[in-house]
C-alpha cells in the first residue's frame, strides 16, 4: 500500500536524526513518537501458538471431567468429532492458565455486592476458580447419586440429565451454582470449537469444517458477487497449515 | 511532586479520531501540538497484520484492542435509588483505547445527521405543538445547523474516503442514494460498496414496499483511494473482522490509515503513548486552563503545560476529566441545575432475526459498513401523529461477519447444545440474516453522569457513575420501527422471523453499542450546556471538548460522521477566530 511508504523511509531518518522511539531513554518513560511513523520491525504481537502436552491448570481428574463434559456438549457425530478429540479440554487448560482464568485486565477492586442481573457480573471468584470449585462439586454429586463414580465415570445418557439440569442451574452443587458454570463452560467449549487452531482447540479446524466458514482468508473480492455459491476453498488458520495448500 | 515539563501550545487528551484531526488541523496552523494517549502506540504493520489479524478469539472475544476494565471502568445503577455497581468486564459498550482509539476497530458506517436532528426541539414543536414532549425529556436544539456543518462532513468523507451514493446533491434528490439525506455539496469520494447477497435481498425487499434503501455509507474502501493529505489507502477485501478489530488491508479509514502518516511528518507534533492524563489544571481563577497533570507508564506524575487543552478522549472520560478537574458544575437532577453530565444518551439497537429458505448467504464474506440501510422511519421523516413517541432510527442489513463463536444467530426455541445443536449450527449459519436498527435516544432529567461515592480507579480518582434506563418514548418507538423492520425480512422471503425490539431495564450486559454520547453537551445557552457552538467550554475558555459527549441527544445513527465534522467545525473557528485573539468565541 503505498502509505507504507512512509513507514520504512522515514524510520532510516529518524532512527538516526528524530526521537522516534525513545521509550528506552532514561528520562522519558512515555513512548515518546515525533517527525516519522515508528517502525520496529520484530515488535510485533504474534499470537503464542498453544504447544508441548500435559494439562497446565487442571488436575488429571479435572481434565477427564472437562473431555467428558464437551464430548457431551460437542458429540461426535456425521458433522465433527467429539469435543474432546477436538481439543476443547486443552484449549480450556490453557485459557485457565493465562490471563482469561485470572481475570486479567477487569475491574476487580472491591466492594462486591451482589447486583441486578442488568449490572453484569459481580463475582471475586476467578474463570479458573470457578472451574476448580465446580468440577469438585460436580464431582463429589455424582459420587453421591452414583455409587463413587466420577462425571467422567458414568453412562452418556446419565451425564446429558445432569447437564440439562446444570444448564438450568435445578443441579444443587452444595456451594457453586450449577447454572453460572454451565454457562461459563459452554461459552468456553464454543470459543475451543471455533477458535483458530492456535489456540489448542478446533483441531483439523473440525469447527470451520461443520459450517463452512473458511477461517483466516482475508480476502473475498473474486466471490462477493457470487451469490448463493458455496465458497469454493478450504479452511485456513493462522499458523501455516497443511490445508493451505489443500483443494476441495 | 510533578515533574514540569516544557511549554508546549496545544495539549491533546486522546489521539483516536479527533484528536488525530484536530492535531493536524492545529499543528498545520503553525502550532507546537502534544498528544498524549492513554494507551500504546498502534499501527498496521506491528499490530495488525493480515497474518493474524482475522482472530475471533483475541480480537472481538477477548477485547484485545479495547480499553481494559482495571484502567477504568464505569458504575450503573438504572435509577437515583438504586446503589450503582461496576461494570467490571465491558460489554454493552465497548470503548477504545490506545492510538487511533475506537478509529481502529470501528465498523465505519458513516452518515450524516438529519437536518431535523438538529433543530430537533423546536422542529418537533412546531409540527407537533407546544405541549407534546414528555415533562421529564429534556432534549433542546443543537447551536449548529445541518448546513453550518455540511463542508465538515464533506471534510471527513474525503479525509476517509467514504465509499457511497449521494442521495441529494445541493437540493436534488439522486437516485439509489438516501432521498431523505441533507444537500450534499459533493458526492462520496469512492463509489458504493459491492454488495454480498444478504444486503441485496434487503435492498429489494424494502424497495417492494415503497421505501427507499440506499447503501451504507462505508469507510470500508470500494476502490482505492487518496485522500487530499496525500495518504493512500487500499480496496476492501470483504474479510469478514471489521468491528473490534484492526484492519491490515489499509482499507478501512482510521487515524493510523488517513491523518498519521502524514501528521507524524510534522515537526511541531509529538505523541506521548501509555500515559494517562488524570486532571485538567487551572490557574487561581479556575478559569484557564495552565495544562494537564498525567502518570507516565512508569507511575511518575508530569505537568504538561500548555496555552490551550483539547480533550479528545471518549466521552465518557471527557465528562470523567472535567468533574475530577473541578471544572463547570456538576448537574443536579433534583433540582434541575448544573450541566456536567447532564443529558448522557445511548443507541437503542434492536433487531430482527430473518431465515431464509434455500441460500447460501456466505456470511463471512463482509464488511463492518457494507451493506444497504433505510431512513423511511429515522428522525422526523415520518409522520409521529398519534404514535405516542417520537424519534426513529437507520434501519440496516449489514451483516459484518461471519466470524463463529460470536456472529452465529439463533431462534430462541433452537437447541442449546449437543447434536442438535450442531445440526442447527451449520443450518443457521447460512440461512440466518439478521437485521439491525440503530434507534434514537432523547435525553432525560434522570438520565446523568456523575461521580461514583464507592468506586476508584487505579489513580484514587471516583469511578464516573452512570444512571440510565430506558424512557417510555423510546421503549415505543424500538417496539414501532422493529415491527417494520420485520415486515422487510417478511418481505425477503423468510420462512421464520424473530424480532428483538428493546425491551427495559438497561443491562450492561448484552452488547448493544459503543454510541455513549452527552454530558458534556453543546448548547446556545451555558445554563443547559458545557460547551458552546464551537465546542468550547462556557467556564474555561482555552478548553475544548471533542466528541460525542458534545451530542444533547442521540440520533438514529452511527455517531462518527457527526463527531469528525464537529471536530472540523471546531478547528476551523479555533484557527480563524480563537488564534487571533484567545476569548470565549460566544457571549452567553
Amino acid at each position: 500500500m503505498p502509505d507504507r511508504q512512509f513507514t520504512r523511509r522515514m524510520f532510516l531518518i529518524s532512527s538516526t536524526s528524530c526521537m522516534a522511539m525513545i521509550g528506552t531513554l532514561a528520562d522519558a518513560r512515555a513512548d515518546v513518537y515525533h517527525g516519522a511513523l515508528p517502525w520496529s520491525p520484530g515488535q510485533d504481537h504474534a499470537p503464542v501458538p498453544v504447544t508441548g502436552t500435559g494439562w497446565t491448570w487442571f488436575t488429571k481428574t479435572e481434565a477427564e471431567t472437562i473431555e467428558a463434559l464437551v464430548d457431551r456438549l460437542i458429540p461426535e457425530d456425521e458433522l465433527s468429532p467429539g469435543g474432546k478429540e477436538i481439543g476443547i479440554a486443552v484449549y480450556i487448560d490453557r485459557q485457565l492458565s493465562g490471563p482469561f482464568g485470572q481475570d486479567k485486565g477487569l475491574y476487580m477492586a472491591p466492594p462486591f455486592a451482589e447486583g441486578l442481573p442488568g449490572q453484569g457480573l459481580q463475582s471475586p471468584v476467578t474463570p479458573a476458580e470457578r472451574y476448580r470449585k465446580s468440577i469438585a462439586a460436580l464431582n463429589r454429586y455424582c459420587a453421591d447419586a452414583y455409587f463413587g463414580k466420577s462425571f467422567a465415570g458414568i453412562g452418556s445418557a446419565e451425564q446429558d440429565k445432569i447437564i440439562v439440569k446444570m444448564e438450568s442451574g435445578t443441579l444443587d452443587l452444595k456451594g457453586p451454582s450449577s447454572k453460572a458454570f454451565f454457562q461459563l463452560l459452554w461459552q468456553n467449549a464454543k470459543e475451543g470449537f471455533f477458535a483458530d487452531p492456535v489456540y489448542g482447540g478446533n483441531r483439523g479446524m473440525a469447527g470451520w469444517k461443520m459450517i463452512g466458514f473458511p477461517g483466516a482468508r482475508y480476502n473475498y473480492l473474486d466471490w462477493v458477487e457470487h451469490h448463493n455459491e458455496h465458497y469454493p476453498k478450504p479452511p485456513v488458520g493462522i499458523e501455516s497449515h497443511p490445508d493451505w495448500t489443500a483443494h476441495s | 511532586m510533578a515533574r514540569t515539563l516544557p511549554h508546549t501550545d496545544v495539549a491533546i487528551i486522546g489521539l483516536g479520531w479527533t484528536g488525530a484531526i484536530m492535531a493536524y488541523e492545529l499543528s498545520g496552523a503553525g502550532l507546537n501540538v502534544v498528544a498524549i494517549e492513554r494507551g500504546p502506540w498502534r499501527d498496521t504493520a506491528t499490530d495488525f497484520p493480515p497474518a493474524w489479524a482475522p482472530d475471533e478469539l483475541r480480537y472481538a472475544i477477548h477485547l484485545d484492542l479495547f480499553q481494559r476494565p482495571e484502567q477504568s471502568t464505569v458504575t450503573l445503577r438504572n435509577k437515583i435509588s438504586q446503589t450503582a455497581l461496576p461494570v467490571r468486564k465491558f460489554s454493552s459498550f465497548l470503548p477504545g483505547n490506545g492510538v487511533g482509539g475506537a478509529g481502529v476497530h470501528w465498523n465505519g458506517m458513516t452518515y450524516r445527521f438529519l437536518e431535523t436532528d438538529f433543530n430537533l426541539k423546536s422542529h418537533l414543536i412546531k409540527r407537533y405543538g407546544n405541549k407534546i414532549l414528555p415533562d421529564d425529556m429534556t432534549i433542546q436544539d443543537w447551536p449548529v445547523s445541518y448546513q453550518e456543518l455540511e463542508p465538515h462532513y464533506d471534510r471527513f468523507e474525503k479525509l476517509s474516503g467514504i465509499s457511497g451514493t449521494a442521495g441529494n446533491l445541493d437540493g436534488k434528490i439522486q437516485p439509489g442514494g438516501n432521498p431523505f439525506e441533507g444537500p450534499r455539496s459533493s458526492d462520496y469520494p469512492t463509489p458504493a460498496n459491492k454488495q454480498p447477497l444478504g444486503s441485496t435481498l434487503y435492498g429489494k425487499a424494502a424497495q417492494s414496499l415503497g421505501y427507499h434503501p440506499f447503501p451504507v455509507p462505508s469507510a470500508n474502501l470500494s476502490q482505492s483511494y487518496t485522500n487530499p493529505l496525500g495518504v493512500a489507502m487500499g480496496q476492501c477485501t470483504y474479510c469478514g473482522f471489521c468491528e473490534r478489530f484492526g484492519c491490515g488491508n489499509y482499507s478501512k479509514a482510521s487515524p493510523q490509515t488517513c491523518v498519521l502518516p502524514a501528521l507524524m511528518l510534522r515537526k511541531n507534533f509529538e505523541a506521548r503513548t501509555n500515559c494517562n492524563v488524570t486532571k485538567i489544571n487551572l490557574d487561581s481563577t479556575g478559569k484557564k486552563a495552565t495544562g494537564v497533570t498525567y502518570v507516565d507508564q512508569a507511575g511518575e506524575t508530569v505537568f504538561q503545560p500548555a496555552d490551550m487543552v483539547l480533550v479528545c478522549a471518549f466521552s465518557f472520560n471527557c465528562v470523567h476529566l472535567l468533574l475530577v478537574s473541578g471544572i463547570g458544575k456538576p448537574y443536579d437532577p433534583k433540582t434541575n441545575t448544573g450541566t456536567v453530565g447532564r443529558n448522557y444518551a445511548y443507541q437503542c439497537t434492536s433487531g430482527v432475526l430473518v431465515k431464509l429458505k434455500d441460500t447460501i448467504l456466505n456470511p463471512f464474506i463482509s464488511g463492518g459498513a457494507i451493506g444497504m440501510s433505510i431512513d423511511d422511519f429515522n428522525g422526523d421523516n415520518f409522520d409521529h401523529s398519534g404514535l405516542g413517541f417520537f424519534g426513529g432510527g437507520v434501519m440496516s442489513a449489514t451483516k459484518t461477519g461471519g466470524r463463529p463463536i460470536g456472529q452465529i444467530s439463533y431462534f430462541p426455541d433452537d437447541p442449546k447444545w449437543g447434536s442438535a445443536w450442531k445440526k442447527t449450527t451449520k443450518e443457521n449459519y447460512q440461512s440466518i440474516y439478521g437485521l439491525g436498527i440503530q434507534g434514537s435516544v432523547y435525553s432525560y432529567r434522570d438520565a446523568y453522569l456523575d461521580l461514583d461515592p464507592t468506586y476508584k480507579d487505579p489513580y484514587g480518582s471516583p469511578l464516573l457513575r452512570m444512571t440510565f434506563d430506558w424512557h417510555e418514548n423510546e421503549l415505543k418507538m424500538s417496539a414501532y420501527v422493529t415491527e417494520k423492520l420485520a415486515g422487510i425480512g417478511k418481505a425477503m422471503g423468510a420462512e421464520r422471523i424473530a424480532a428483538f425490539p428493546r425491551k427495559a431495564p438497561y443491562s450492561v450486559v448484552p452488547y448493544q453499542s459503543t454510541h455513549n454520547t452527552g454530558g458534556a453537551v453543546m448548547g446556545a445557552d451555558p445554563r443547559t450546556s458545557v460547551v458552546n457552538r464551537y465546542l468550547q467550554s462556557w467556564d474555561v475558555p482555552n478548553l475544548f471538548i471533542m466528541g460525542a459527549s458534545a451530542f444533547p441527544q442521540n440520533a438514529g445513527y452511527n455517531p462518527t460522521g457527526t463527531v469528525a465534522a464537529l471536530a472540523f467545525w471546531s478547528a476551523k473557528a479555533i484557527r480563524e477566530q480563537y488564534l487571533r485573539n484567545p476569548r470565549p468565541l460566544v457571549h452567553a
